[in-house]
Protein backbone atom coordinates (compact mmCIF):
# COMPACT_ATOMS: atom_id res chain seq x y z
CA UNK A 1 0.00 0.00 0.00
CA UNK A 2 3.00 2.54 1.05
CA UNK A 3 4.59 1.72 -2.14
CA UNK A 4 1.82 1.68 -4.19
CA UNK A 5 0.88 5.64 -3.21
CA UNK A 6 4.95 6.31 -3.39
CA UNK A 7 4.69 5.28 -7.17
CA UNK A 8 1.01 7.44 -7.19
CA UNK A 9 2.99 10.53 -6.14
CA UNK A 10 5.97 10.25 -8.10
CA UNK A 11 3.54 9.73 -11.71
CA UNK A 12 1.67 12.63 -10.22
CA UNK A 13 4.89 14.86 -10.23
CA UNK A 14 5.53 13.56 -13.61
CA UNK A 15 3.19 14.44 -15.28
CA UNK A 16 2.79 17.99 -14.03
CA UNK A 17 6.46 18.38 -15.20
CA UNK A 18 5.19 17.20 -18.71
CA UNK A 19 2.45 18.98 -18.58
CA UNK A 20 3.75 22.41 -18.20
CA UNK A 21 5.73 21.90 -20.84
CA UNK A 22 3.50 21.14 -23.83
CA UNK A 23 0.72 22.91 -22.67
CA UNK A 24 -1.06 25.69 -24.53
CA UNK A 25 -2.99 28.72 -23.52
CA UNK A 26 -5.72 28.76 -26.23
CA UNK A 27 -8.34 25.35 -26.93
CA UNK A 28 -7.81 25.61 -31.09
CA UNK A 29 -4.04 25.51 -30.81
CA UNK A 30 -2.80 22.31 -29.80
CA UNK A 31 1.03 22.21 -29.66
CA UNK A 32 3.66 24.39 -30.13
CA UNK A 33 6.97 23.64 -29.77
CA UNK A 34 10.93 24.37 -31.32
CA UNK A 35 12.07 22.23 -34.06
CA UNK A 36 15.63 22.55 -34.97
CA UNK A 37 17.80 25.48 -34.79
CA UNK A 38 15.38 28.08 -36.52
CA UNK A 39 11.58 26.68 -36.68
CA UNK A 40 8.73 26.48 -34.50
CA UNK A 41 6.05 24.26 -35.37
CA UNK A 42 2.48 24.64 -34.43
CA UNK A 43 -0.15 22.14 -34.67
CA UNK A 44 -3.68 23.02 -35.18
CA UNK A 45 -6.88 20.77 -33.95
CA UNK A 46 -8.43 21.77 -37.11
CA UNK A 47 -7.13 22.46 -40.81
CA UNK A 48 -6.64 26.02 -41.09
CA UNK A 49 -6.91 28.00 -44.35
CA UNK A 50 -3.95 28.34 -46.60
CA UNK A 51 -4.03 32.39 -47.49
CA UNK A 52 -4.42 32.68 -43.81
CA UNK A 53 -1.35 30.40 -42.48
CA UNK A 54 1.31 32.07 -45.48
CA UNK A 55 0.29 35.23 -44.79
CA UNK A 56 3.48 36.85 -42.10
CA UNK A 57 1.64 39.65 -40.77
CA UNK A 58 -0.38 37.22 -39.05
CA UNK A 59 2.34 35.82 -36.29
CA UNK A 60 4.66 38.20 -34.33
CA UNK A 61 7.60 36.46 -32.17
CA UNK A 62 9.69 37.64 -29.50
CA UNK A 63 11.64 36.38 -26.46
CA UNK A 64 9.74 36.85 -23.29
CA UNK A 65 12.70 39.17 -22.19
CA UNK A 66 12.71 41.59 -24.89
CA UNK A 67 9.12 42.42 -25.97
CA UNK A 68 10.52 45.43 -28.67
CA UNK A 69 12.47 42.90 -30.58
CA UNK A 70 10.49 41.25 -33.12
CA UNK A 71 12.17 37.83 -34.78
CA UNK A 72 11.62 37.81 -38.69
CA UNK A 73 9.81 35.45 -39.97
CA UNK A 74 11.54 34.22 -43.68
CA UNK A 75 9.32 31.08 -44.18
CA UNK A 76 6.12 29.36 -43.75
CA UNK A 77 5.37 26.06 -44.51
CA UNK A 78 1.65 24.51 -44.27
CA UNK A 79 1.65 20.67 -44.04
CA UNK A 80 -0.55 18.83 -46.50
CA UNK A 81 -3.34 17.95 -43.92
CA UNK A 82 -3.56 21.67 -43.23
CA UNK A 83 -3.07 21.06 -39.35
CA UNK A 84 0.65 21.85 -39.05
CA UNK A 85 2.58 25.38 -39.61
CA UNK A 86 6.01 25.65 -39.35
CA UNK A 87 7.65 29.16 -39.36
CA UNK A 88 11.50 29.63 -40.44
CA UNK A 89 12.56 32.47 -38.54
CA UNK A 90 15.90 34.28 -40.16
CA UNK A 91 18.21 33.85 -37.27
CA UNK A 92 18.62 30.62 -34.82
CA UNK A 93 16.54 31.04 -32.11
CA UNK A 94 17.95 31.02 -28.05
CA UNK A 95 15.39 28.36 -26.90
CA UNK A 96 17.21 28.50 -23.54
CA UNK A 97 14.42 31.58 -23.24
CA UNK A 98 10.56 31.15 -23.62
CA UNK A 99 9.33 33.06 -26.84
CA UNK A 100 6.10 34.48 -27.11
CA UNK A 101 4.14 34.01 -30.49
CA UNK A 102 1.34 36.12 -30.80
CA UNK A 103 -1.56 34.74 -33.39
CA UNK A 104 -4.27 36.74 -34.81
CA UNK A 105 -7.46 35.94 -36.13
CA UNK A 106 -6.66 32.32 -36.54
CA UNK A 107 -8.72 30.77 -39.84
CA UNK A 108 -10.01 27.77 -39.90
CA UNK A 109 -12.80 26.66 -42.98
CA UNK A 110 -14.02 30.52 -43.16
CA UNK A 111 -14.72 30.75 -39.23
CA UNK A 112 -12.63 32.52 -37.15
CA UNK A 113 -11.33 31.36 -34.10
CA UNK A 114 -9.69 33.89 -32.09
CA UNK A 115 -6.45 35.17 -31.01
CA UNK A 116 -4.53 32.80 -29.27
CA UNK A 117 -1.55 34.37 -27.66
CA UNK A 118 1.36 31.18 -26.81
CA UNK A 119 4.51 30.61 -24.78
CA UNK A 120 7.17 28.43 -26.70
CA UNK A 121 9.75 26.80 -24.39
CA UNK A 122 11.64 23.57 -24.62
CA UNK A 123 10.20 20.73 -22.42
CA UNK A 124 10.95 21.40 -18.99
CA UNK A 125 11.59 18.09 -17.85
CA UNK A 126 14.75 17.89 -21.19
CA UNK A 127 15.39 21.47 -19.37
CA UNK A 128 16.53 20.04 -15.66
CA UNK A 129 17.91 17.00 -17.11
CA UNK A 130 20.25 19.09 -18.98
CA UNK A 131 21.08 20.85 -15.77
CA UNK A 132 21.56 17.20 -13.92
CA UNK A 133 24.08 15.85 -16.66
CA UNK A 134 25.73 19.87 -17.44
CA UNK A 135 26.93 19.47 -13.37
CA UNK A 136 27.82 15.95 -13.57
CA UNK A 137 29.96 15.59 -16.50
CA UNK A 138 29.91 18.96 -19.08
CA UNK A 139 30.58 21.06 -16.27
CA UNK A 140 31.90 18.46 -13.42
CA UNK A 141 32.95 20.34 -10.00
CA UNK A 142 36.16 18.82 -9.96
CA UNK A 143 37.80 18.53 -13.18
CA UNK A 144 36.10 22.00 -14.94
CA UNK A 145 35.70 24.23 -12.16
CA UNK A 146 38.60 23.35 -9.72
CA UNK A 147 36.73 22.79 -6.53
CA UNK A 148 36.82 20.40 -3.81
CA UNK A 149 40.30 19.58 -4.55
CA UNK A 150 41.69 19.12 -0.73
CA UNK A 151 39.25 16.53 -0.28
CA UNK A 152 39.64 15.11 -3.72
CA UNK A 153 43.20 14.55 -3.47
CA UNK A 154 42.98 13.57 0.29
CA UNK A 155 40.03 10.51 -0.27
CA UNK A 156 40.92 9.23 -3.74
CA UNK A 157 43.68 6.57 -2.83
CA UNK A 158 41.21 3.63 -2.56
CA UNK A 159 38.21 2.81 -4.39
CA UNK A 160 36.23 1.90 -1.48
CA UNK A 161 36.88 5.32 0.72
CA UNK A 162 36.46 7.39 -2.75
CA UNK A 163 32.79 5.60 -3.23
CA UNK A 164 31.91 6.33 0.33
CA UNK A 165 33.14 9.97 0.45
CA UNK A 166 31.17 10.69 -2.69
CA UNK A 167 28.06 8.76 -1.35
CA UNK A 168 28.16 10.85 1.55
CA UNK A 169 28.64 13.91 0.15
CA UNK A 170 26.16 13.65 -2.51
CA UNK A 171 23.74 13.07 0.62
CA UNK A 172 24.83 16.17 2.40
CA UNK A 173 25.40 18.45 -0.37
CA UNK A 174 21.15 17.59 -1.90
CA UNK A 175 20.09 18.85 1.88
CA UNK A 176 22.59 21.64 2.48
CA UNK A 177 21.73 23.37 -0.85
CA UNK A 178 18.28 22.53 -0.63
CA UNK A 179 18.12 24.28 2.76
CA UNK A 180 20.34 27.21 1.58
CA UNK A 181 18.15 28.00 -1.30
CA UNK A 182 14.69 27.55 0.78
CA UNK A 183 16.47 29.85 3.17
CA UNK A 184 17.99 32.44 -0.20
CA UNK A 185 14.73 32.70 -1.41
CA UNK A 186 12.09 33.24 1.01
CA UNK A 187 14.45 35.30 3.71
CA UNK A 188 17.60 36.44 2.65
CA UNK A 189 16.08 37.67 -0.72
CA UNK A 190 12.83 39.29 0.54
CA UNK A 191 14.48 41.24 3.46
CA UNK A 192 17.41 42.29 1.42
CA UNK A 193 20.18 40.14 2.99
CA UNK A 194 22.05 39.22 -0.02
CA UNK A 195 25.23 40.72 1.74
CA UNK A 196 24.90 38.00 4.28
CA UNK A 197 25.30 35.13 2.08
CA UNK A 198 28.65 33.30 2.90
CA UNK A 199 27.73 33.59 6.52
CA UNK A 200 24.69 32.29 6.18
CA UNK A 201 25.22 29.46 3.86
CA UNK A 202 28.25 28.26 6.04
CA UNK A 203 26.61 27.93 9.01
CA UNK A 204 23.78 26.06 7.16
CA UNK A 205 26.60 23.73 5.89
CA UNK A 206 27.99 22.96 9.31
CA UNK A 207 24.55 22.57 10.58
CA UNK A 208 23.16 20.00 7.76
CA UNK A 209 26.22 17.99 8.51
CA UNK A 210 25.94 17.96 12.28
CA UNK A 211 22.29 16.97 11.38
CA UNK A 212 22.93 14.25 9.13
CA UNK A 213 25.79 13.20 11.59
CA UNK A 214 22.69 12.70 14.24
CA UNK A 215 19.97 11.33 12.33
CA UNK A 216 22.51 8.71 10.87
CA UNK A 217 23.82 7.90 14.16
CA UNK A 218 19.91 7.19 15.74
CA UNK A 219 18.49 5.75 12.26
CA UNK A 220 21.03 3.61 10.92
CA UNK A 221 24.23 2.99 13.14
CA UNK A 222 25.43 0.40 10.41
CA UNK A 223 25.28 3.23 7.79
CA UNK A 224 26.78 5.57 10.36
CA UNK A 225 29.84 3.10 11.20
CA UNK A 226 30.59 2.82 7.36
CA UNK A 227 30.09 6.79 6.29
CA UNK A 228 30.22 8.92 9.52
CA UNK A 229 34.24 9.05 9.34
CA UNK A 230 33.80 11.23 5.83
CA UNK A 231 31.16 13.63 7.73
CA UNK A 232 33.58 15.56 8.82
CA UNK A 233 35.73 15.92 5.55
CA UNK A 234 32.58 16.88 3.89
CA UNK A 235 32.68 20.70 5.43
CA UNK A 236 36.20 20.99 4.57
CA UNK A 237 35.24 20.51 0.70
CA UNK A 238 34.44 24.28 -1.04
CA UNK A 239 31.40 22.84 -3.67
CA UNK A 240 29.32 22.35 -0.38
CA UNK A 241 29.35 26.09 -0.39
CA UNK A 242 30.32 26.90 -3.97
CA UNK A 243 26.65 25.04 -5.46
CA UNK A 244 24.26 27.29 -3.12
CA UNK A 245 26.26 30.55 -4.33
CA UNK A 246 25.62 29.40 -7.80
CA UNK A 247 22.11 28.67 -7.11
CA UNK A 248 21.50 31.88 -5.93
CA UNK A 249 23.55 33.73 -8.81
CA UNK A 250 21.48 32.20 -11.02
CA UNK A 251 18.18 32.33 -9.67
CA UNK A 252 17.57 29.26 -9.59
CA UNK A 253 13.56 27.44 -9.06
CA UNK A 254 13.53 24.87 -6.28
CA UNK A 255 13.62 21.96 -8.88
CA UNK A 256 16.18 23.42 -11.42
CA UNK A 257 18.26 23.67 -7.26
CA UNK A 258 17.66 20.09 -6.74
CA UNK A 259 19.04 18.89 -10.23
CA UNK A 260 21.96 20.74 -10.05
CA UNK A 261 23.34 19.84 -6.23
CA UNK A 262 22.57 16.18 -7.20
CA UNK A 263 24.39 16.78 -10.31
CA UNK A 264 27.57 18.35 -8.31
CA UNK A 265 27.37 15.11 -5.93
CA UNK A 266 27.39 12.56 -8.42
CA UNK A 267 30.09 14.45 -10.37
CA UNK A 268 32.43 14.37 -7.53
CA UNK A 269 31.35 10.68 -6.81
CA UNK A 270 32.28 10.03 -10.59
CA UNK A 271 35.85 12.11 -10.41
CA UNK A 272 37.05 10.10 -7.08
CA UNK A 273 35.95 6.68 -8.43
CA UNK A 274 38.18 7.51 -11.53
CA UNK A 275 40.52 8.90 -9.90
CA UNK A 276 40.94 6.35 -7.33
CA UNK A 277 41.13 3.69 -10.06
CA UNK A 278 43.98 5.25 -11.32
CA UNK A 279 45.57 5.72 -8.17
CA UNK A 280 45.75 2.12 -6.81
CA UNK A 281 47.41 0.86 -10.18
CA UNK A 282 49.49 3.61 -9.43
CA UNK A 283 50.56 2.12 -6.38
CA UNK A 284 52.11 -0.62 -8.36
CA UNK A 285 53.84 1.45 -11.10
CA UNK A 286 57.54 2.48 -10.73
CA UNK A 287 56.76 6.66 -10.52
CA UNK A 288 60.15 8.70 -9.89
CA UNK A 289 60.88 9.42 -6.43
CA UNK A 290 60.57 12.98 -6.75
CA UNK A 291 57.18 12.60 -8.25
CA UNK A 292 55.51 9.65 -5.72
CA UNK A 293 52.63 10.89 -3.76
CA UNK A 294 50.71 14.05 -4.57
CA UNK A 295 52.74 15.47 -7.31
CA UNK A 296 51.72 12.33 -9.96
CA UNK A 297 48.29 12.98 -8.21
CA UNK A 298 48.25 15.91 -9.51
CA UNK A 299 49.41 15.43 -12.68
CA UNK A 300 47.27 12.83 -13.33
CA UNK A 301 44.28 14.83 -12.49
CA UNK A 302 45.64 17.33 -15.31
CA UNK A 303 45.42 14.44 -17.37
CA UNK A 304 41.64 13.68 -16.23
CA UNK A 305 40.91 18.18 -16.95
CA UNK A 306 42.06 17.63 -20.91
CA UNK A 307 40.12 14.69 -21.29
CA UNK A 308 37.02 16.35 -19.82
CA UNK A 309 37.85 19.43 -21.57
CA UNK A 310 36.40 17.27 -24.52
CA UNK A 311 32.85 17.32 -22.84
CA UNK A 312 32.91 20.88 -23.30
CA UNK A 313 30.11 23.50 -25.23
CA UNK A 314 27.95 20.02 -25.53
CA UNK A 315 24.24 20.64 -25.03
CA UNK A 316 21.83 18.10 -24.51
CA UNK A 317 18.25 18.79 -26.07
CA UNK B 1 44.24 24.66 -2.86
CA UNK B 2 41.17 25.12 -5.15
CA UNK B 3 41.94 28.49 -6.20
CA UNK B 4 45.50 27.18 -6.98
CA UNK B 5 44.51 25.62 -9.46
CA UNK B 6 41.75 27.37 -10.71
CA UNK B 7 42.67 31.05 -10.39
CA UNK B 8 46.50 31.63 -10.86
CA UNK B 9 45.85 32.25 -14.75
CA UNK B 10 47.94 35.44 -14.80
CA UNK B 11 49.82 37.54 -12.12
CA UNK B 12 47.44 39.99 -11.69
CA UNK B 13 44.65 37.34 -10.59
CA UNK B 14 47.34 36.18 -8.29
CA UNK B 15 47.78 38.93 -6.59
CA UNK B 16 44.52 39.97 -6.07
CA UNK B 17 43.65 36.30 -4.29
CA UNK B 18 46.93 36.49 -2.35
CA UNK B 19 45.66 40.11 -0.76
CA UNK B 20 42.47 39.00 -0.26
CA UNK B 21 43.19 35.41 1.68
CA UNK B 22 46.02 37.86 3.17
CA UNK B 23 43.20 40.44 4.93
CA UNK B 24 41.43 37.56 5.55
CA UNK B 25 44.08 35.69 7.57
CA UNK B 26 45.47 38.73 9.15
CA UNK B 27 41.85 39.91 10.56
CA UNK B 28 41.06 36.73 11.78
CA UNK B 29 43.76 35.78 13.26
CA UNK B 30 43.78 38.90 14.99
CA UNK B 31 39.77 38.38 15.93
CA UNK B 32 39.99 35.15 17.45
CA UNK B 33 43.47 36.53 19.41
CA UNK B 34 41.24 39.09 20.96
CA UNK B 35 38.40 36.97 22.17
CA UNK B 36 39.54 34.10 22.73
CA UNK B 37 38.99 33.79 26.45
CA UNK B 38 35.36 33.88 25.73
CA UNK B 39 35.30 31.31 23.36
CA UNK B 40 33.77 27.90 25.15
CA UNK B 41 36.01 25.21 23.52
CA UNK B 42 33.54 23.27 22.03
CA UNK B 43 32.21 25.46 19.97
CA UNK B 44 35.52 27.14 18.82
CA UNK B 45 35.24 25.75 15.34
CA UNK B 46 32.12 26.96 14.37
CA UNK B 47 33.29 30.53 15.67
CA UNK B 48 36.73 30.17 13.85
CA UNK B 49 34.14 29.56 10.51
CA UNK B 50 31.68 32.56 11.28
CA UNK B 51 34.56 34.58 11.90
CA UNK B 52 36.04 34.05 8.54
CA UNK B 53 33.42 34.07 6.99
CA UNK B 54 32.47 37.73 8.30
CA UNK B 55 36.07 38.98 7.08
CA UNK B 56 34.96 37.06 3.52
CA UNK B 57 32.27 39.02 3.32
CA UNK B 58 33.81 42.50 4.30
CA UNK B 59 36.27 41.63 1.45
CA UNK B 60 34.16 40.49 -1.19
CA UNK B 61 32.61 43.81 -0.90
CA UNK B 62 35.36 45.79 -1.08
CA UNK B 63 36.78 43.76 -4.38
CA UNK B 64 33.67 44.30 -5.88
CA UNK B 65 33.37 47.72 -5.32
CA UNK B 66 36.86 49.06 -6.09
CA UNK B 67 37.82 46.36 -8.90
CA UNK B 68 34.98 45.55 -10.46
CA UNK B 69 36.22 44.44 -13.81
CA UNK B 70 38.68 41.91 -11.47
CA UNK B 71 36.78 40.57 -9.27
CA UNK B 72 34.35 39.12 -12.05
CA UNK B 73 37.46 37.24 -13.41
CA UNK B 74 37.86 35.55 -10.14
CA UNK B 75 34.15 34.89 -9.72
CA UNK B 76 33.04 32.55 -7.17
CA UNK B 77 36.59 32.20 -5.77
CA UNK B 78 36.72 35.03 -3.54
CA UNK B 79 33.66 34.11 -1.46
CA UNK B 80 35.11 30.26 -1.64
CA UNK B 81 38.13 31.80 0.95
CA UNK B 82 35.88 30.70 3.27
CA UNK B 83 36.59 26.84 2.51
CA UNK B 84 39.74 27.34 3.22
CA UNK B 85 41.36 24.78 5.45
CA UNK B 86 44.67 26.56 6.08
CA UNK B 87 43.14 29.26 7.16
CA UNK B 88 40.63 27.43 10.04
CA UNK B 89 44.34 25.67 10.86
CA UNK B 90 46.60 28.68 11.61
CA UNK B 91 43.44 30.05 13.86
CA UNK B 92 43.51 26.31 16.00
CA UNK B 93 47.19 25.98 16.04
CA UNK B 94 48.07 29.74 16.69
CA UNK B 95 46.14 32.95 17.22
CA UNK B 96 43.70 30.71 19.94
CA UNK B 97 46.99 30.97 22.15
CA UNK B 98 48.62 33.48 21.60
CA UNK B 99 48.45 37.66 21.67
CA UNK B 100 47.43 39.66 19.69
CA UNK B 101 50.67 41.38 17.96
CA UNK B 102 51.81 37.58 17.45
CA UNK B 103 48.55 36.42 15.99
CA UNK B 104 49.02 39.51 13.86
CA UNK B 105 52.78 38.76 12.57
CA UNK B 106 51.84 35.17 12.16
CA UNK B 107 48.71 35.69 9.58
CA UNK B 108 50.77 38.13 8.24
CA UNK B 109 53.72 35.66 7.25
CA UNK B 110 50.83 33.07 6.53
CA UNK B 111 49.10 35.26 3.93
CA UNK B 112 52.44 36.55 2.39
CA UNK B 113 53.54 33.08 1.64
CA UNK B 114 50.53 32.09 -0.11
CA UNK B 115 50.24 35.35 -1.92
CA UNK B 116 53.97 34.73 -3.23
CA UNK B 117 53.18 31.04 -4.42
CA UNK B 118 49.84 32.50 -6.44
CA UNK B 119 52.09 34.98 -8.15
CA UNK B 120 54.60 32.49 -9.04
CA UNK B 121 52.08 30.22 -10.24
CA UNK B 122 50.40 33.08 -12.21
CA UNK B 123 53.88 34.35 -13.72
CA UNK B 124 54.80 30.73 -15.23
CA UNK B 125 51.12 30.15 -16.45
CA UNK B 126 50.90 34.07 -18.11
CA UNK B 127 54.57 34.56 -19.22
CA UNK B 128 54.35 30.62 -20.95
CA UNK B 129 50.48 30.78 -21.86
CA UNK B 130 49.71 34.08 -23.28
CA UNK B 131 53.32 35.57 -23.69
CA UNK B 132 52.39 38.62 -21.05
CA UNK B 133 53.21 39.98 -17.72
CA UNK B 134 50.52 41.93 -15.91
CA UNK B 135 48.54 42.64 -18.91
CA UNK B 136 52.06 43.47 -20.41
CA UNK B 137 53.13 42.50 -23.51
CA UNK B 138 56.77 40.37 -23.07
CA UNK B 139 57.60 38.07 -25.32
CA UNK B 140 55.43 38.83 -28.44
CA UNK B 141 53.97 35.39 -29.33
CA UNK B 142 52.29 32.78 -27.27
CA UNK B 143 55.10 29.95 -26.21
CA UNK B 144 52.82 27.51 -24.81
CA UNK B 145 49.13 28.20 -25.24
CA UNK B 146 48.27 24.58 -22.79
CA UNK B 147 49.55 27.03 -20.08
CA UNK B 148 46.61 29.38 -20.21
CA UNK B 149 44.27 26.31 -20.46
CA UNK B 150 42.64 25.86 -17.06
CA UNK B 151 43.65 22.41 -16.51
CA UNK B 152 47.33 23.02 -16.98
CA UNK B 153 47.20 24.21 -13.10
CA UNK B 154 46.82 20.77 -12.13
CA UNK B 155 50.35 19.95 -14.21
CA UNK B 156 52.27 23.50 -12.80
CA UNK B 157 51.14 22.30 -9.09
CA UNK B 158 52.54 19.02 -9.56
CA UNK B 159 55.60 20.16 -11.12
CA UNK B 160 56.11 22.38 -8.62
CA UNK B 161 55.90 19.92 -5.85
CA UNK B 162 58.03 17.41 -7.50
CA UNK B 163 60.30 20.05 -8.04
CA UNK B 164 60.46 20.86 -3.94
CA UNK B 165 60.81 17.81 -3.35
CA UNK B 166 64.12 17.06 -5.56
CA UNK B 167 65.42 19.88 -3.74
CA UNK B 168 64.89 18.15 -0.93
CA UNK B 169 66.32 14.86 -1.88
CA UNK B 170 68.96 16.51 -3.18
CA UNK B 171 69.72 18.71 0.15
CA UNK B 172 69.45 15.06 1.83
CA UNK B 173 71.91 13.60 -0.20
CA UNK B 174 74.81 16.14 0.21
CA UNK B 175 74.34 16.48 3.84
CA UNK B 176 74.55 12.52 4.15
CA UNK B 177 77.69 12.87 1.83
CA UNK B 178 79.58 15.70 3.98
Amino acid sequence: MDRRHHILVCTFFIWVLLLTGCATEHRFVKKVAFKDKNKVVMTFAGPVDETWAKDVANYSVYEKQDPDILLKITDIALSPDKRTVTLTFEDALNQDQAHILTVTEMMSAGRSQGTAILTVKKLYFGYLFSILIGAMIINNFVFTKYLGLCVFFGTSQKKTTAVGMGITFTIVIVFASMMSWFLYQFVLKPYHLDFLQVVVFIGLVSLSVQAVDTILRKVNPALFKAFGVYLVLVIANCIIIAVPLILADNEYNAWESLMLSLGAGTGFLIALFLMSSVREKLELANVPPTFRGLPIAFVVAGLFALAFLGFSGMSIF
Amino acid sequence: MCPAVGISTSVMNGLLLGIAVLFVQVFSSCTIALIKDYIHPRIRIPTYTLTIATWVTVIDLVLAAYVPVAYKAMGIFVKLIVAFAIITMRLEMFACKNTVTASFWDGLGMGLGFMFAMMTLGFVRELLGMGTLLGYDILGFRPLLFFALPAAGFFLVGLMMAMFNYIEVVYNRRKKGL
